[in-house]
């Protein structure tokens, strides 16, 4: 065996950078609390319509008694449901989602609303629309042939001016 | 050592492997077209996403599974290790067969799954049949490499293996450990699914078994192009390799590190809990560090040898290396790519900041520039350099060969740039077409004409590398080359540790690895309720 002592030098500095890295994930993760979503929670995918959370008179957008905000979606074939939601800036939103056929995933561009949408599991991520706007929402998983079309519009509005409405009901 | 027969196993393999290379390129520049949106006859998502699925077919499985294949016989033959051709050649048909059973319903729009498969999107069961047999040749090839390497360390006990036959074993490894994921994915769930014998699929279960695989099979394509930076890279040059042992740690740490990894995939998936998440995201930054070795050691080779011809200074080796040596230009760019790419994939690998580019157009940015850029770089570069001898032919013009890898190079930075902004712009990457009523989008327009002109590029690169191929095989002149040639180390290995000798502990930890990353994340979709997607079709 030889190893050069420079190789040695090189080793550590490797190291230290790998370090540095898994240090700022850990800091993020431990002392913030940011994690990606991982709400590992199943749901029956083809029985939402018939009741329960997922039903269609239960989607929409819900203020919650903590000034949270609650939005249920249902993704499939190719759309979110509904297509349209409004939203408080500056407040933590909670977005659930089911699929109800095959694979999706959701997007809000900019910002960091994002998850894979499984069917058989709830996907749920939390965040905080900084700034009002009105913002597209893309599937970003290839579902099918009409992939391209499955977006909803997400508006953001100053807090102040958001109007808790309690469920939207059939908000299309 | 190599004779005739290992000449031609090794170029059957070669040309599939480049054959279905000139096709997917073929692929590429149409889609740059068509999603640009750009010639509205063009505008078919049918042909798109069956487009998409062959061009990562062909790119990912067969380009790749071919060449590793072909240049793993070689290498094993050069450096001295037999094995049973039969079983080699069976192999070979065996992956071939399999090839052209899933071209069938890819090339009739019948597989449009893409090849990361997504179920439950149901392809054709001949395509995952096909699939599946591509798999099966190349584990021919890895238990033929694995038995070769015993017989070699049995033949010469106690003596440091060659370098590249130790890489190529090392693939083999790998290659059976990641493989193990998607074949229980495809046999146990995807073919009877697809055949009609089980209704319905448990979607989790499938993506959290394809993501086994999912990140390995990148260090089974990257391991081939590292082979050619440790061993081809420091003799073009004119020079040797900086330090064998740790270019075995190297090896031993991707094996061995490149597994238990496959959750970053899986970040924005939600049946896999954060914990896990986060332990594959520490394993996925160890994997960074063979990665920081080989750089450096590559490039202190370069630099001796850059110096021993007469470089002064700091930087003045870089000037003297001969950059007219296909090897070294393809080092110079590939190792350019490994380090814009790498800052990529760091970003993707990173916990929480994924949530921001997760399936946006930065990802096949990334992707296309450590996988098109650095591997297939290598890869070419490797095919000039077994050329002469395989088929006893030399290049008629060295300044096309040249132009070829300036050529892929340019068209991938061309191509690249524009997809990393335009995944900060946050658009979707598998979209065929850009239909969201949106002021956003109005900023994707033009990276999306660029991205057309990188494409073309490519294509072109892609056509003359073929051309190069076909015209020294059956137009050039003899070139009096016989055998391939490997870097000597700079101190010689000696005598070597049986850790960086041999893989039989490795598997071992290997195995504890697994069990404790994979173990419970699969098991809870039998422990806990769940429930399958709708069936297909209804």
């Amino acid at each position: 065996m030889h190893i050069n002592p420079l190789e040695k030098k090189w080793l550590f500095a490797s190291l230290a950078l790998v370090a540095v890295f898994l240090g700022s994930i850990f800091y993020t993760a431990f002392e913030r609390n940011i994690h990606p979503p991982s709400h590992v929670e199943t749901v029956d995918s083809a029985k939402l319509h018939l009741g329960g959370e997922f039903a269609e008179d239960k989607l929409g957008v819900v203020g919650q008694a903590d000034g949270s905000v609650r939005v249920t979606l249902v993704a499939g074939r190719y759309g979110f449901y509904p297509r349209q939601m409004s939203v408080p800036a500056g407040r933590p939103v909670t977005f659930r989602i089911a699929s109800m056929d095959v694979l999706h995933g959701v997007h809000v561009p900019m910002t960091n609303m994002g998850t894979m949408v499984v069917p058989g599991y709830v996907a749920q991520v939390t965040t905080v629309f900084p700034k009002p706007g009105e913002y597209p929402m893309l599937c970003n998983e290839y579902c099918g042939m009409g992939h391209d079309h499955m977006w909803s519009r997400i508006t953001v509005v100053a807090a102040d001016q958001w109007q808790p409405t309690a469920t939207t009901k059939g908000s299309n | 050592m190599c004779d005739k027969d290992i000449k031609k196993l090794a170029l059957a393999h070669l040309w599939v492997a480049f054959g279905a290379f000139g096709v997917a390129s073929l692929l590429g520049f149409y889609q740059v077209v068509e999603r640009s949106g750009l010639i509205p006859a063009l505008k078919s998502p049918a042909l798109y996403y069956g487009s998409v699925s062959t061009h990562g077919v062909l790119m990912a499985f067969v380009l790749t599974t071919f060449f590793i294949m072909g240049f793993g016989y070689h290498t094993a033959a050069n450096n001295g290790a037999g094995f049973n051709r039969c079983a080699a050649w069976a192999g070979f048909w065996v992956a071939a067969v399999g090839t052209l059973l899933a071209a069938l319903p890819l090339l009739t729009g019948n597989a449009s799954v893409l090849f990361t498969f997504y179920p439950p999107m149901q392809a054709h069961p001949l395509f995952y049949i096909g699939a599946t047999l591509l798999v099966v040749g190349s584990w021919v090839w890895c238990v033929l490499m694995v038995m070769a390497a015993g017989a070699w360390k049995q033949a010469n006990p106690g003596a440091a293996m060659p370098l590249p036959l130790f890489a190529t074993t090392g693939n083999a490894i790998l290659w059976l450990w990641s493989s193990v994921g998607v074949a229980l994915e495809v046999v146990f769930q995807l073919i009877p699914w697809s055949l009609g014998l089980v209704d319905t699929i448990d979607v989790g279960l499938a993506r959290t078994l394809f993501s086994w695989t999912l990140h390995p099979i990148v260090y089974f394509w990257l391991i081939p192009a590292y082979i050619a930076l440790y061993s081809f890279v420091p003799l073009a040059a004119g020079g040797k390799l900086f330090s064998e042992e740790l270019a075995r740690a190297a090896f031993v740490l991707i094996v061995v590190f490149g597994l238990p990894i496959g959750f970053h995939h899986l970040y924005m998936d939600p049946m896999q809990a954060s914990g896990w998440k986060l332990a594959h995201g520490v394993g996925t930054y160890v994997v960074a560090i063979p990665t920081l070795i080989t750089a450096f050691t590559v490039i202190a080779s370069l630099e001796m040898a850059g110096r021993a011809r007469g470089g002064q200074g700091l930087f003045g080796w870089i000037g003297a290396l001969p950059w007219n040596q296909p090897m070294v230009l393809a080092a110079g760019l590939s190792l350019l790519m490994l380090l814009l790419g790498g800052f990529g994939g760091l970003v993707n690998a990173s916990y929480a900041m994924n949530a921001m580019v997760h399936n946006t157009a930065w990802v096949p940015g990334h992707f296309h520039l450590i996988f098109a850029g650095t591997v297939v770089t290598l890869y070419f570069a490797v095919a000039y350099r077994l050329w002469p001898s395989l088929t006893g032919k030399a290049f008629r013009k060295p300044c096309l060969v040249l132009g070829q890898l300036w050529s892929w190079f340019g068209g991938m930075a061309i191509l690249t740039t524009p997809w990393h902004i335009l995944g900060l712009l946050g658009q979707p990457r598998r979209i065929s077409s850009v239909e969201y009523d949106s002021p956003l989008v109005q900023s994707w327009g033009a990276y999306e004409a660029i991205m057309i002109a990188g494409g073309l590029v490519l294509l072109l690169s892609a056509l003359l590398f073929v051309y190069n191929l076909a015209s020294a095989h059956w137009q050039g002149e003899a070139s009096g080359e016989d055998t391939v040639a490997y870097a000597e180390p700079l101190h010689p290995p000696g005598k070597i540790p049986a850790l960086l000798n041999g893989y039989a502990v490795w598997n071992w930890v290997i195995l504890l690895l697994m069990a404790a990353s994979f173990g419970y994340p699969i098991a809870q979709f039998f422990l806990m309720k769940t429930f399958d997607s709708s069936p297909w079709g209804y």
